[in-house]
């Protein structure tokens, strides 16, 4: 693209400069350069609007149609990751891109829109992500400006095996269209596995607005990002990515509770050396398990299928042997309505059919519900057909992401996990989790591990280090408030901190205990509160801790104290806002609704932020 | 009776004794301490202080290392100790003890080598509940441990039931009215309200010990001859019964006695109680006290190896303590009269003592009352207390009696006692009958070597030799302990066992079946292997070579296979 005074902000030297420049950055050092500047900016600058974009969009009315605005919302960084390559995709087309979180977007910009492209993730029970429920919410609400002018695509990301998959997109797809907006190429709900489809979905969207309107060039301006450039730099510096992960060796890898617990929760040790992979605190490492070969086994016993069989699995149709596919490749663990619907034609038990009829889903959710592949071969097989039939319809084993619980700054080639091994009977077999107990059983020091770095820009710790921090992190909630200690610790912040952590007993099943002792001690943690749900008659958590300490935690939040929350989203993180509200709401002589806000405005302002799952 | 000019080692003062100086009568920042809630342990200054008030602070030595790597602190828990003269408990007592052990504690007791309870893995949030209960039972734990007099000990062979009953209530006074006086225990634990202060006097607050109590532990024992089984020489102070055509005359007087010793260190040594005069009944309190004050005055603050009362009698020499008590009483004590003990053993089984009451004495293995695969110790003696209408009494040996039981009781608690298995005392072997170990490993801090996890073990293999030579139902007295502290008096032991390191310890012989004469050492640092090879010879050429009715603890010195110790300051020669 040529840079004219005509065509951008600069004046005709500046554009030159800018043109024999541009074209030899590679696209790494463009992405470099574009997070510097944006850190670069001066906040009040920032402030008062993006002054690229404003400029652009008000000198040259004729370009608002190859204007398109890219909102994304995102929990765990995926749905921010796609935006971002759709953002640069649209861009390298001539398209004006303007990307933001739905959080930062400002809504009463909404109707200006005239192109809207949505990546939005569902979290637990058909939620939307934290930096999603605002502008869901707005959406929904009556506030919601008619749209007739708008067009629109969604991108849904999800996993299948949860109930109300993708729904937040769907949402957002309904509404948008009931809102009088045109929906100008197709929602695509991606599962788990989701990098085919949704590149599936740009190509199709870019084509869709080809179609309608010629090529031209445009600035991509990026807003609300705010990853500073030097991680943007260092993150772009690693080849290791979710689709090309490291094989990280295992260093230690050591049971957190004592004996006599009722859980095990698994310190894990990486190393990251020669990767180039970089995090910081608040990001997630995404780890790919093998399933348990016992399992395995089981399944192959059942079905009688040949073991060394060749199979090919993925849809690049690659090659391996049923046992090692099975092992490594396929999720063998959930059921999901669509691969019963499937797998029916092979069932040799009449029931099924019935069972998956219309009028029975709730019949159906129930079976799904705890059951897996083997269960169902056991209840509706034998299957017909080949091995390959079946797994043909089998989806990829979904990584799984975990909050890091070490600083890189403290840990320069190391990452740091702290995994809760999930272990269950249900239909009267010991159910466990794929990786959870991949980790606790069989990574041994020296094995190696496929991971990669998932940033999360929606849980950092505050830019300025004298910043008070307040963390809630019960049970393995607790990880990434020991990357925050160990980071500030090496960084000397002088913030102060306050920590909540609980489990169920004091003796065995105080994480990192030793630590944050060590951490008191030293003054690097201002004060931590416990609570033992099962060591009392009656049951204590860390939302009674907050309660009981309502007056200096609300002086806390009126010195401008960051809370994170991270841990168990269905009753910890729900438990813990409310008690928030209630805190904020006493203490500070507020209603409750006044509280909401309050809240709401701190999540806004980045003081309330939450990794819950 | 002349005042004689007397004066204590000098050199800067323990530790602990400045940690006394500022405790303010043994508070120290217990209350905050107890109320932390990010650890289960407290400081090490207020667990000096802890034990005054019948606690240490332990850890579960098994889980030291494992909990360290998993980033836990060390399994920090309570041992809490009763302080019971006389080792009398009613059944009612034993019945709380029961419940607090499963409900507080790691579901078992030990029954001590002073007769007491002690319970272990009591959580630092529960401390105060359980020192409620034991309270609320008629009992405490103040002094149980610390720098202080002991729980007294005294005579719990019941066959002469009337001069025990009188004994006994000479050591119950001597242990209450020789109790600290400062209201510490009961603020801390008893939720008693903070009196105002005035300017009290140390003397007012704690007229006998003084603000610095005393410079190490300090141990009472009556014994009732000819039964030595409290082992009235190992006590710093021992009263020996005199009794005269079945009356209580007054008592022989022993000074100095003491176990423990320091490895490595001859400086340290066991001792024994020296007889140096004979007072009356009513005599006893006075001559405690004194003593007691003079080891106050006199005993070591610098050295705490060297602060037991043994080390400041033979450093001032016995007659001029006997001169300086005489001083400080105003009066003298009579010629020590003659007195012959048996053994320091208990008799097992059934007797029946003055009047219509039996007594049954049960071998308790280490002391330890536990539920164990297929021996339900603890549930059968919480069935008995449930229906005893007499009393419970610990014995020195670790082991008990049911005492004082109705002609009218008697089927039901034989009954019991077949039922659960604890009739048959000859089911156990002589020595094993005759065996003590102190707890140390896992929880006591001090152990260099397992001793009650052990020994049984240890024994199971000396019966097979035991068997080969004949020598099943003998008698030998068997101690062993994890460190030189002695708490299960391994230096009166006819084997005597002091643990070295894991695995390993030091062997010795020859101390007098009834407690009169001390042991030496035999072998150093060995395993089981040379433990069972030297036992399989001596025990061999004890059972060929002994005379008639001769202990193996005489017989291995008149053999001249160990040199005998006549005084604890050649126990090293």
């Amino acid at each position: 693209m040529q840079l004219q005074a005509t065509n951008s902000p600069f004046n005709q030297e500046q554009a030159d400069l800018l043109n024999r420049l541009l074209p030899a950055l590679t696209d790494m050092q463009k992405i470099w350069l574009s997070g510097y500047l944006v850190a670069a900016v001066p906040a009040a600058a920032a402030g008062a609007g993006t002054p690229g974009a404003q400029a652009q969009t008000s000198g040259a009315p004729a370009a608002a149609s190859k204007e398109i605005t890219l909102l994304y919302g995102s929990q765990s960084g995926n749905s921010q990751g796609l935006t971002k390559k759709a953002a640069k995709k649209l861009e390298e087309n001539g398209f004006q891109v303007t990307v933001s979180s739905m959080s930062d977007f400002k809504t009463n910009q909404l109707k200006k829109v005239e192109q809207l492209l949505i990546v939005v993730s569902t979290h637990g029970e058909g939620e939307p992500p934290d930096n999603a429920i605002a502008f869901h919410e707005f959406l929904h609400s009556k506030r919601a400006p008619r749209l007739e002018g708008l067009k629109f695509s969604v991108l849904s990301l999800g996993d299948s095996s949860y109930e109300w998959y993708c729904k937040t997109g769907q949402d957002f797809d309904t509404r948008l269209e009931a809102l009088g907006g045109t929906r100008f190429y197709p929602r695509v709900d991606c599962d788990v596995d989701y990098e085919e489809p949704a590149s599936k979905w740009v190509e199709g969207v870019l084509s869709s607005l080809k179609e309608a309107q010629g090529a031209r060039t445009a600035a991509a301006v990026v807003q609300g990002a705010t990853a500073p450039a030097a991680e943007a730099a260092a993150a772009a510096e690693s080849v290791y990515s979710r689709t090309n992960p490291f094989a990280a060796e295992v260093l230690a890898n050591i049971n957190l509770n004592g004996r006599g617990s009722n859980k095990e929760t698994r310190h894990l040790e990486l190393s990251l050396e020669e990767s180039g992979l970089v995090y910081q605190p608040g990001d997630a490492l995404g780890v790919y398990p093998l399933n348990d070969p016992t399992l395995v086994e089981l399944l192959l016993a059942e079905t009688k299928w040949d073991p060394a069989a060749t199979v090919t699995v993925g849809k690049q149709g690659e090659a391996h042997p049923l046992r090692e596919a099975l092992t490594e490749y396929l999720d063998i663990t959930t059921l999901t309505k669509s691969l019963l619907d499937k797998l029916a034609p092979l069932a040799s038990k009449p029931d099924l059919a019935q069972l998956l009829a219309s009028g029975n889903e709730a019949a159906a959710k129930a079976y799904i519900k705890g059951r897996d592949l083997l269960d169902f071969i056991r209840d509706y097989g034998p299957l017909q057909g080949s091995a390959q039939d079946v797994v043909s319809n089998l989806r990829k084993i979904p990584v799984r992401l975990y909050s890091i619980a070490s600083s890189q700054r403290a840990n320069p080639d190391e990452v740091h996990l702290t995994i809760g091994a999930v272990r269950y009977d249900a239909h009267g077999r010991e159910r466990k989790g794929v990786c959870s107990t991949y980790c606790a059983e069989r990574l041994q020091p020296g094995d190696k591990v496929s991971v990669y770095v998932q940033p999360n820009t929606h849980f950092k710790l505050p830019e300025d280090p004298g910043t008070p921090i307040i963390m809630v992190g019960p049970g393995t909630g607790i990880a990434p408030f020991r990357s925050f200690m160990q980071e500030r610790e090496e960084a000397g912040a002088a913030g102060p901190s306050w920590l909540f952590f609980g489990d169920q007993h004091f003796v065995t099943d105080f994480l990192y205990q030793t630590e944050w002792q060590r951490w008191l001690k030293d003054g690097v943690l201002t004060r931590m509160d416990i609570a033992f749900s099962r060591d009392t008659d009656e049951k204590v958590y860390v939302q009674h801790r907050m309660a009981q300490h309502a007056k200096e935690l609300y002086e806390w939040l009126k010195q401008g104290a960051v809370v994170y929350v991270c841990g168990d989203m269905k009753n910890m993180a729900r438990d813990v806002h409310k008690t928030l509200a209630e805190i904020i709401s006493s203490e500070g002589g507020m209603s409750l609704d006044q509280a909401e806000a309050y809240l709401t405005e701190m999540k806004k302002n980045k003081r309330y932020q939450r990794d819950v799952y | 009776m002349s005042k004689v000019n007397l004066s204590a080692p000098g050199g800067t003062p323990s530790d602990v004794e400045r940690i006394k100086q500022e405790s303010n009568y043994l508070r120290g920042t217990l209350a905050a301490s107890m109320l932390e809630p990010l650890s289960a342990g407290i400081s090490d200054d207020d667990n000096r202080l802890m034990k005054f008030h019948g606690s240490y602070l332990q850890d579960d030595r098994d889980l030291r290392n494992e909990r360290q790597k998993q980033k836990l602190e060390p399994a920090y828990q309570f041992m809490l100790r009763v302080r019971m003269p006389g080792g009398v408990a009613q059944p009612g007592q034993w019945l709380v003890m029961d419940e607090l052990a499963r409900k507080y504690g790691n579901g078992t007791l030990k029954l001590t080598t002073r007769q007491t309870f002690q319970m272990h893995g009591i959580l630092k949030w529960n401390m105060k509940n359980t020192i409620q209960s034991i309270h609320q039972a008629l009992l405490d734990t103040i002094a149980a441990c610390g720098d202080v007099n002991r729980n007294v000990m005294c005579i719990s062979n019941p066959y002469q039931s009337d001069i025990h009953a009188e004994v006994y209530e000479w050591a119950k006074r001597l242990s209450n009215d020789l109790l600290p006086r400062t209201r510490a225990y009961h603020e801390l634990w008893l939720d008693e309200e903070l009196v105002a202060s005035t300017p009290e006097q140390d003397e007012e607050l704690e007229p006998m010990y003084g603000p610095l109590y005393l410079p190490r532990k300090f141990k009472i024992g009556i014994a009732v001859p000819p039964s030595n089984d409290i082992d009235v020489f190992s006590q710093d102070l021992g009263f020996i019964a005199i009794v005269e055509e079945g009356r209580l005359v007054g008592f022989n007087v022993a000074i100095g006695g003491g176990m423990g010793m320091s490895h490595g260190d001859k400086e340290t040594y066991p001792q024994l109680a020296k007889v140096i005069g004979f007072c009356k009944p009513e005599q006893i309190y006075d001559v405690a006290e004194k003593i007691i004050t003079i080891q106050r005055d006199y005993g070591n603050r610098s050295q705490r190896k060297n602060a037991r009362f043994k080390y400041t009698v033979d450093r001032l020499g016995l007659d001029t303590v006997k001169r300086e008590l005489e001083h400080r009483l105003g009066w003298s004590l009579d010629e020590a009269k003659s007195y012959h003990f048996n053994e320091n053993g208990d008799r097992y089984g059934w007797v029946q003592g003055v009047g219509d009451k039996w007594h049954f004495t049960m071998f308790i293995q280490g002391g330890r009352i536990a539920d164990f695969e297929g021996f339900q110790l603890m549930t059968g003696l919480r069935e008995i207390a449930k229906v005893h209408t007499g009393d419970i009494r610990l014995t020195a040996n670790q082991n008990l009696i049911i005492a004082n039981v109705t002609p009218q009781k008697k089927d039901e608690i034989t009954e019991l006692l077949g039922r659960y298995g604890l009739a048959d005392v000859q089911q156990y072997s002589g020595l094993r009958r005759s065996s003590m170990a102190c707890v140390a490993l896992p929880t006591c801090g001090l152990a260099m070597a397992e001793a009650e996890r052990y020994l049984p073990v240890l024994i199971d293999k000396i019966e097979g030799i035991l068997d080969d030579n004949g020598l099943r139902q003998e008698e030998i007295t068997i101690r062993m302990t994890g460190c030189p502290n002695g708490c299960a008096r391994h230096a009166l032991g006819e084997i005597g066992f002091i643990g070295k390191a894991p695995g390993k310890y030091n062997l010795y012989l020859g101390a007098a079946f009834d407690g009169s004469r001390l042991s030496k050492m035999y072998r150093e640092n060995i395993g089981e292997d040379d433990i069972l090879g030297e036992l399989r010879v001596l025990l061999a050429r004890y059972a060929k070579e002994r005379e008639g009715g001769e202990h193996f603890g005489d017989f291995v010195v008149r053999a001249g296979i160990i040199a005998a110790t006549t005084d604890g300051t050649n126990f090293h020669a």
